[in-house]
C-alpha cells in the first residue's frame, strides 16, 4: 500500500470538504441540535413541567426490562428524565456518523465527476484498491471520530442536566457505550457502501447524497422504535445489529468497489 | 517499467481495437514510440487521440490487441506505469478547491516526489509557470489558461519519463502557448523525455514532433517526419498579394486551378495550397491578362498543415462530399462521418 499517496487524498478529500459550506454548516447544525439542544430539553422538561405522575412512571417501569428499569432512580420526574436521555433519545446519536459519512462520501467519489477532477485522479499512480481505501478513508475515518465526539457531547449534556437530580452519571451505560464504539462505525461503513454503489451512477454530490439518503432510514427507524417503546436496545441487540451493518458494508463495498475499476470508470469519462 | 533494450520501443500498441458502444474509436491502430521520441498525433475530433492516451495510461482496456508501456501493461501493471507517466487530460487535473500550492503538493505526494528539497521545488515549478505570485489562492479563481498552465505544471513536477499532454496549449495565450512549447522542447532535447503530443495545431507539430502520425476513424493515415510527410504528401502552393480591388478576380482565378480552399485576408493577400510549383507560372501570366494588379508572388513549401488538408482530402474524397463545419466539431458518435476542419477564414468564390 501507498500510503504516502493514500494520505495524500485523505487530506485532499477533507480540505476540500471542510472547505464547503454546503458541509459545515449542517455538519454544525444538525448535531447541535440532536445532541445539545435535545437532550437538554428532553433532561429537564419532567423537571420544568412537573408533569410526571408516580403512576405513570410506575407502569413505564413495568414495560421495561429489569436491568433497565433499575438504573431509573429518584422521584418520577427524575426517573423520566433519566429514561429519555439514557433511552429513548440515546440512539440520536448513531446519526452523526451515518450522516457525515453519507456526505462527505458522496462529494469525495460523485464530487470527482461533478468537478472534472475524476481523470486527473485516475491518472496517479493509486491503484484502484489504494484509490478505494484513500476514498473510504476520507469519509469513515472523520465520521467516526466526529461520531464520537458527538457521542462525548450528548452524553456531557446529558450529565450536567440530569446529575444535579440523580446524583450520579447517568451516562454512560453499557448499551450507550455499544451504540458509541460499535453500532456507529459499522453503520457508517454500511452507509459508505451504499453511496459506493449510488456514486456509480450519479453525476453530482446532490445527486448521490439524495440517493443515498436513504441509509439513514435505518437509524431514524432505531430511534422511533426506542422511542416509542417498540424495541428496547439491549447489548446483545446492538451487538447484531453491528454485525448486520459490517456484513452489509463488505457485501456493498464489494460490489462497489467493482464498480468503481478504473477501466470502467475511464470508459465513462466521455 | 522497465527501461527497454536499445531499439526497443517504449509504448506500443499492436493491432489495437477499441470500441464504446457502437461506435468504433480505434480499429486496429498500431503505433510505437521510442524513449526520447517526440511524437505528435494529429487527427480531427474523434480520430482516436484521447482514446489512445487513456490506453497508455491504463484508463482504458483494449477489446483487442496489446498495448504496453516499458513492456508493462497499463491497466494490470498500472500504478507502475502511471508512477512515471505524466499526463495532461483534455480536462483539467487540478482541483479549484485547493490552492496552486496544495495542487501541486497533492500530485507530489501521489507521484512519490521526494520530501527533501520538496517546498523549493513546489516554488521553483510555479515560478517556471508564472504562478507564485497566486500560488496560495483557490484555484477556482483562476483564469482557464492560468489552469491550464498549473495542470501542466501539477503533470511536470515529478519529472515523468513519459509525457502524454492531450492539447497543452489549448486554452493558453499565445505568449503562454510559446513558454510551453520552450520548456516541452526542453525537456525533449535536454532530458531525452518521451513525448507524445495530441494537437489540432499543426504549427506546434511541425516545431516540437521528431514524428507526427496523424489518425483518422481510428487508423493510421500517415506517420513520418514532418519533412518527410511532407515531401511525399505536400504539393505546396503560392500566395500573392494583389491590390484590394483585383480580390475577388484573383480569388477566382486561384479556385479554377487550385484543387484546395482558396484563403485570403484584408490586406490583398490571397494563399492557396494544392498547387504544384508548375503551375505558378500560367497562374501569373493569366492573373497579369486579366488585369490584376500583382505586388508580390511567393511559393509555399509543402508544410505540415498542407500534408493534413491534402490526407484529408483525400479521404473525404473516397468517402464522398464533404460536410459542413458543424458536423466537424461533433464528438466521438460522428466517428463514421465525413468531417472537414472549419478553416474559417476559408472563402470559395
Amino acid at each position: 500500500m501507498n500510503l504516502r499517496a493514500i494520505i495524500a487524498v485523505v487530506r485532499r478529500d477533507l480540505v476540500v470538504v471542510m472547505g464547503s459550506r454546503s458541509v459545515v454548516l449542517p455538519a454544525l447544525i444538525v448535531p447541535a441540535m440532536l445532541l445539545v439542544v435535545l437532550p437538554a430539553l428532553a433532561g429537564l422538561a419532567p423537571v420544568l413541567l412537573g408533569s410526571v405522575s408516580a403512576a405513570d412512571m410506575f407502569r413505564v417501569l413495568e414495560a421495561l426490562p429489569p436491568e433497565a428499569s433499575e438504573r431509573l432512580t429518584g422521584d418520577p420526574g427524575t426517573q423520566a428524565a433519566q429514561l429519555a436521555v439514557t433511552y429513548l433519545l440515546a440512539p440520536m446519536i448513531l446519526i452523526v456518523p451515518v450522516m457525515f459519512a453519507t456526505v462527505i462520501a458522496a462529494d469525495a467519489l460523485a464530487g470527482e465527476k461533478e468537478r472534472g477532477t475524476l481523470e486527473g485522479l485516475l491518472l496517479t499512480p493509486l491503484s484502484d484498491r489504494e484509490l478505494m481505501v484513500a476514498k473510504l478513508a476520507a469519509a469513515w475515518v472523520p465520521a467516526v471520530v466526529l461520531g464520537l465526539a458527538g457521542s462525548i457531547l450528548y452524553a456531557t449534556v446529558a450529565n450536567i442536566v440530569v446529575v444535579p437530580q440523580t446524583g450520579r452519571l447517568i451516562l454512560p451505560t453499557p448499551e450507550y457505550a455499544m451504540m458509541a464504539l460499535w453500532v456507529g462505525p459499522t453503520f457508517a461503513a454500511a452507509a459508505l457502501g451504499a453511496i459506493v454503489l449510488v456514486s456509480v451512477r450519479s453525476n453530482s454530490t446532490q445527486e448521490a447524497f439524495q440517493l443515498g439518503g436513504v441509509v439513514v432510514l435505518p437509524v431514524v427507524v432505531i430511534v422511533i422504535t426506542q422511542a416509542t417503546g417498540v424495541v428496547l436496545l439491549s447489548v446483545p441487540l446492538l451487538l447484531m445489529s453491528g454485525l448486520v451493518a459490517l456484513a452489509l458494508a463488505a457485501v456493498l463495498l464489494l460490489i462497489g468497489s467493482r464498480a468503481l475499476s478504473r477501466t470502467r470508470m475511464g470508459e465513462k469519462l466521455g | 517499467m522497465q527501461t527497454p533494450a536499445p531499439g526497443e520501443p517504449l509504448l506500443v500498441l499492436d493491432r489495437v481495437r477499441k470500441r464504446f458502444g457502437t461506435v468504433v474509436a480505434l480499429d486496429g491502430l498500431s503505433l510505437a514510440v521510442a524513449p526520447g521520441e517526440v511524437v505528435g498525433l494529429l487527427g480531427h475530433n474523434g480520430a482516436g487521440k484521447t482514446t489512445t492516451v487513456r490506453l497508455l495510461a491504463g484508463l482504458l482496456a483494449p477489446e483487442s490487441g496489446t498495448v504496453r508501456v516499458g513492456g508493462g501493461d497499463p491497466v494490470t501493471d498500472g500504478p507502475d506505469v502511471r508512477a512515471r507517466m505524466g499526463v495532461l487530460p483534455a480536462a483539467l487535473v487540478v482541483d479549484g478547491r485547493l490552492s496552486a500550492r496544495q495542487n501541486l503538493r497533492f500530485a507530489a505526494d501521489v507521484f512519490g516526489v521526494p520530501r527533501e528539497g520538496l517546498a523549493t521545488r513546489i516554488d521553483a515549478t510555479l515560478a517556471l509557470f508564472e504562478l507564485a505570485d497566486r500560488a496560495d489562492e483557490k484555484v477556482s479563481g483562476f483564469s482557464s489558461g492560468m489552469r491550464q498552465r498549473l495542470s501542466l505544471a501539477r503533470v511536470l513536477l515529478p519529472d515523468p519519463e513519459v509525457l502524454l499532454l492531450d492539447e497543452p496549449t489549448s486554452a493558453l495565450d499565445p505568449v503562454a502557448a510559446r513558454q510551453v512549447r520552450r520548456a516541452l522542447a526542453r525537456l525533449a532535447q535536454d532530458r531525452r523525455r518521451t513525448i507524445v503530443l495530441c494537437t489540432h495545431d499543426l504549427a506546434e507539430a511541425e516545431l516540437l514532433c521528431d514524428r507526427v502520425v496523424v489518425l483518422e476513424q481510428g487508423r493510421v493515415v500517415a506517420d513520418g517526419r514532418p519533412v518527410e510527410l511532407a515531401a511525399a504528401h505536400g504539393t505546396g502552393g503560392v500566395q500573392v498579394e494583389v491590390a484590394s480591388a483585383d480580390v475577388d478576380r484573383a480569388v477566382a482565378l486561384l479556385a479554377e486551378v487550385s484543387e484546395r480552399e482558396v484563403d485570403r485576408d484584408g490586406n490583398g493577400r490571397i494563399r492557396t495550397t494544392g498547387l504544384p510549383r508548375e503551375a505558378i507560372p500560367p497562374l501569373v501570366g493569366r492573373l497579369v491578362a486579366e488585369g490584376v494588379t500583382l505586388y508580390e508572388v511567393r511559393r509555399l513549401d509543402p508544410s505540415l498543415e498542407d500534408v493534413y488538408l491534402a490526407l484529408h482530402a483525400g479521404r473525404i474524397g473516397a468517402r464522398g462530399p464533404a460536410v459542413d463545419g458543424e458536423a466537424a466539431d461533433q464528438g466521438m458518435g460522428e466517428v463514421g462521418g465525413g468531417r472537414v476542419e472549419d478553416v474559417g477564414r476559408t472563402v470559395r468564390p
